[in-house]
């Protein structure tokens, strides 16, 4: 046994490893178990290894596009377990660095799969039994398996890969991320299931590459939760690119053979197609991870796979906490991290408010970059919202031309009636990089006019997020 | 170095002033104590006297000019020896920015520009008053600076949705960082309805009458509720027929308070007949009673309206739940009586209080009253002198009315309005006789006086009234 704890965070994904150290900081005697590995997917599986996938790739690409630029680059070619050995290393050099945080704000490692089997009652402490693991060796200085005691429990487990029935992965022809992060060697063709950002950024990397890549999307519109106007541009640049894109299509049936499947293809106008890859990668999507928690008899509130909070993390039951993927969608790294600071925050008794998810960005990491907060134009309309709509492309902008990046656009959608920043929507280089101004704009809920008094450096791409808004109240300068 | 002359608070909650005039012109020798300006108020008139020596080297506000917020640059003085042009040039371009702070927090200054005891005022200094004024720093997350006419903090979207839908910043609760107001506090205030500001612009009914007239503006001129706006009121009439007198701060004032007094304190009124006979006697024996000074004036003469108020002053006391005023969520309910009195002046009135009435005897009340009779008209009362009481004493008997209603004076609870004293028929024993009779009338707010209260209240005035010599001792 040891001493109690005054916080306990299951899972050491973005989320989780966050919520530890600001509750470290915030001088609450802190432990965080986990039982794969520090950083969770996001640092080990997801964002990261695969933003240094998408890394060579692009320079790739560069490569063999050298003599646009006057370059000269001669027999240009890759060493595929290269490219994923680097990749791994990011993840590694992270890792190390995610330790080393907890280890620095002096928050314990447990290392195993943890059950939460009662929570706090009056001075009695919750209490968590961690059991012994064989899934990954525990890092240097971790607590062991045992039962411990806390007075709050934050549930942070994260999510997984989303398996549909006959065609479950298998993890030789049929790859979630977990494979198809780690290529042993490049796959000639490959059939890409779900067209979210996973999905996309894996056509995107293994096309770079030279695979013939099919994208099957089950909704009209490929990035569903994008902008229609940026998704159909992105759709015409991939299919430009030579990436085949269905959509309104669902895969019914998948069949194996030695050295490929097939998969049964049937479009929005019930035809059927078979298509044959060297592999295929299922991204239809991540559920909650809250089996074996032992949410069940402490009778916690779920709803479709994901637990139920009251915004602050709090879940039904006194003394028991959830934040991140677990705590439900957008099942994104940034939304984690920022739920966990406002849960402790909160039992910490700080002024908090819930997140407000409606101006949590996403990015997605194709070529072309796609980025996008607040509401997209539909929404907007749907909402009830008479819309100005700026839109600004990089063919306009001096920084796009010189980088050699002509092809994009910044769209910004604002309320008609107060010049409320309601949505930025865009595609292109770097746009990842681009979107936050938006949010900050959005978080100090600037108006139109505060974002077109707001200088902005010449040459740089983000000249066009001005441009877009002059756009939208038709004061645009370089169209 | 030059001195800025700044806006002197003149009492602790003024926010602004109006600069009536300049008793010196710019060139003029100061002396310490010289007055150098006029500064009116809601009511008051008071002079800004100097403390420094030197030339006025530059008037910054014009006389004439209406709200000035205190703590602004109102002139400079150059010190001795110094270049009186340079003074004016240089002096008001840094230290405007630097006098700002101040006016965020006239309330912790104010101590130090009252000069208590006679209507003078000091002005504070820019050397003095940013210290003076220094805002709290930190303080609590939620605590938002809204009230207090300092500045509000609320986002560009929040300041945009409050204008157009006509809510009051300064009356919403911020709940963004460092109780910053964020756009959902707004929405919130709206839908809760707490700070509607006044009629939004765009909403006015359009069928105004006659003259197609733009709507009023948010809070008329005098800060009182709009009712019809100037062209519409100006458009049943021909244009001829009238001139037009501008508001001077008294008639804000009145407009703004006595408005809101109506609005905001439920009033009901008791009226009830006091035979004054036996005051009149009495009256008589002890003004013929009185002392003489030295050059043989009497030491004081009586009025009615002063065993008036004397006998409100004891009636609150033997009625001790009627000597509360409403307070928002409580009630607050004094041991003495407190009894304003109003005065009519030129354009307006005062209402100065008599502290402590029940204990004050008839002839220190009757002084104090001819002093601020006196000093009202004058336009010489102090705003100390002015503020507060639980109940106030309206008496047109002198015009000859014989009954009326008058309007309570917020915060008051109550207020009496005293009607002539004059010889009636009344039936005693059976039989008609003629008494000398006086109508009063309580006004009273129902959220502290129900009616029970406000009659055990009346008639215990009407039995000290009656029975004057309750009042002596």
């Amino acid at each position: 046994m040891s001493d109690t704890y005054d916080i306990l965070v299951i899972g050491a994904g973005p989320g989780g490893y966050v919520t530890a150290i600001r509750a470290a900081q915030l001088g609450f005697k802190t432990a965080v178990v986990d039982r794969e590995h520090l950083g969770g997917i996001c640092l080990n599986w997801g964002c990261i290894p695969t933003k240094a996938l998408l890394r060579s790739a692009e320079i790739y690409h560069y490569m063999q596009h050298a003599s646009d630029y006057g370059l000269s680059a001669k027999e240009v070619s890759f060493d595929a377990s290269a490219i994923v050995k680097r990749s791994r290393g990011v993840s590694g050099r992270l890792n190390g660095g995610v330790g080393m945080l907890l280890k620095k704000n002096k928050v314990d490692v447990i290392w195993g799969e943890a059950t939460v089997e009662s929570v706090a009652k009056g001075n009695e402490p919750g209490k968590v039994t961690v059991k012994e693991t064989k899934r990954a060796e525990a890092p240097k200085g971790a607590k062991a398996a045992g039962s411990y005691t806390a007075k709050h429990i934050i549930l942070a487990t994260g999510a997984r890969p989303r398996a549909i029935p006959g065609i479950e992965p298998d993890k030789k022809q049929i790859w979630t991320y977990y494979e198809a992060m780690v290529p042993e060697a490049m796959p000639k063709s490959l059939l890409v299931m779900g067209s979210g950002a996973i999905g996309i950024e894996f056509a995107s990397f293994y096309r770079t590459m030279g695979a013939e890549v099919t994208v099957v999307e089950l909704l009209p519109q490929i990035l569903p939760v994008e902008d229609a106007e940026i998704a159909g541009m992105a759709r015409k640049r991939f299919e430009k690119q030579g990436i085949k894109i269905l959509t309104g299509a669902k895969v019914t049936k998948v069949e194996k053979s030695a050295n490929a499947v097939t998969a049964t293809i049937e479009g929005s106008d019930g035809k059927s197609q078979q298509i044959s890859a060297e592999k295929l990668i299922s991204a239809v999507g991540v559920v909650g991870n809250i089996e074996n928690l032992g949410l069940e008899k402490l009778g916690v509130k779920t709803d479709r796979g994901t637990i139920v909070t009251d915004g602050l993390g709090r879940t039904n039951v006194p003394g028991l906490y959830a934040i991140g993927d677990v705590a439900g969608p957008p099942m994104l790294a940034h939304k984690a991290e920022h739920e966990g600071v406002i849960c402790v925050e909160t039992i910490k008794g700080l002024h908090t408010h819930p997140m407000d998810k409606g101006k949590i960005p996403g990015c997605t990491y194709c070529h072309p970059q796609i980025a996008s907060v607040g509401l997209t134009e539909a929404k907007a309309k749907e909402q009830g919202f008479q819309v100005k709509v700026g839109r600004f492309p990089f063919a306009g902008n001096g920084k796009a031309i010189a980088l050699g990046e002509p092809d994009g656009l910044i769209k910004t959608i604002f309320d008609a009636k107060t010049g409320q920043l309601l949505g930025a929507h865009m595609i292109g280089a770097e746009v990842t990089e681009l979107i936050q101004g938006y949010v900050v704009a959005m978080t100090l809920e600037s108006t139109e006019e505060e974002l077109m008094h707001t200088v902005f450096p010449h040459p740089t791409l983000s000249e066009m997020m001005h441009e877009s808004v002059l756009d939208a109240y038709g004061k645009v300068i370089h169209t | 170095m030059p001195i800025n002359v700044l806006m002197p608070a003149l009492s602790p909650t003024m926010e602004k002033g109006n600069l009536a005039k300049w008793l010196k012109k710019e060139g003029d020798a100061i002396k310490s104590g010289d007055v150098l300006a006029e500064i009116e108020t809601d009511k008051a008139t008071m002079e800004v006297e100097a403390i420094d020596e030197g030339v006025l080297a530059k008037i910054v506000v014009p006389e004439g000019t209406a709200d000035v917020p205190v703590n602004d640059l109102i002139a400079i003085i150059a010190g001795e020896g110094e270049d009186v042009s340079a003074a004016a040039a240089g002096g008001g371009a840094a230290p405007k920015a630097e006098a700002k702070p101040a006016a965020e927090a006239p309330k912790s200054d104010a101590g130090q520009n009252t000069t208590p005891g006679d209507g003078h005022m000091s002005y504070a200094r820019v050397n003095e008053a940013p210290d003076g004024a220094k805002p709290a720093a930190g303080g609590g997350q939620a605590a938002a600076p809204a009230s207090s006419g300092g500045r509000v903090f609320a986002s560009p979207l929040a300041r945009r949705i409050a204008k157009q839908e006509g809510v009051d910043l300064a009356a919403v609760q911020g709940s963004g960082p460092h109780g910053r107001i964020i756009a959902r506090d707004v929405q919130e205030a709206k839908a809760s309805g707490a700070t509607k500001a006044a009629p939004a612009p765009a909403q006015q009914p359009a069928e105004a009458p006659k003259a197609a007239a733009p709507a009023p503006k948010a809070a008329a001129a005098g800060g009182a509720p709009a009712g019809l706006s100037l062209d519409q009121v100006r458009g049943f009439y021909q244009k001829d027929a009238y001139e037009e007198v501008p508001l001077d701060g008294m008639r804000k004032t009145i407009a703004k308070r006595l408005t809101e007094a109506m609005q905001v304190a439920p009033h009901f009124y008791l009226t009830v007949d006091c035979e004054l006979d036996a005051l009149m006697k009495l009256r008589e024996t002890l003004n013929g009673s009185a002392g003489k000074d030295r050059d043989g004036k009497p030491l004081f003469k009586l009025s009615v309206n002063d065993f008036v108020i004397k006998a409100m002053g004891l009636a609150l006391t033997h009625v001790p739940a009627a000597n509360a005023v409403w307070a928002e969520d409580r009630i607050l309910r004094f041991k003495h009586a407190e009894v304003g009195v109003a005065v009519a002046i030129d354009g307006g009135l005062f209402t100065p209080v008599i502290r402590r009435a029940d204990e004050k005897t008839l002839s220190a009340i009757s002084n104090e009253m001819k002093d601020f009779a006196a000093r009202a008209r004058a336009k010489k009362l102090k705003p100390e002198e002015y503020q507060g009481g639980v109940t106030s004493v309206s008496n047109l008997g002198m015009f000859g009315i014989k009954h009326f209603t008058a309007v309570i004076n917020p915060p008051q609870s109550s207020i009496l309005a005293v009607g002539a004293g004059e010889k009636r028929v009344v039936v005693k024993d059976g039989q008609p006789t003629v008494a000398q009779v006086m109508t009063c009338t309580l006004s009273c707010d129902h959220r502290v006086l129900d009616g029970a209260l406000g009659a055990e209240l009346v008639s215990a005035f009407k039995g000290l009234i009656e029975n004057p010599m309750g009042m002596l001792v």
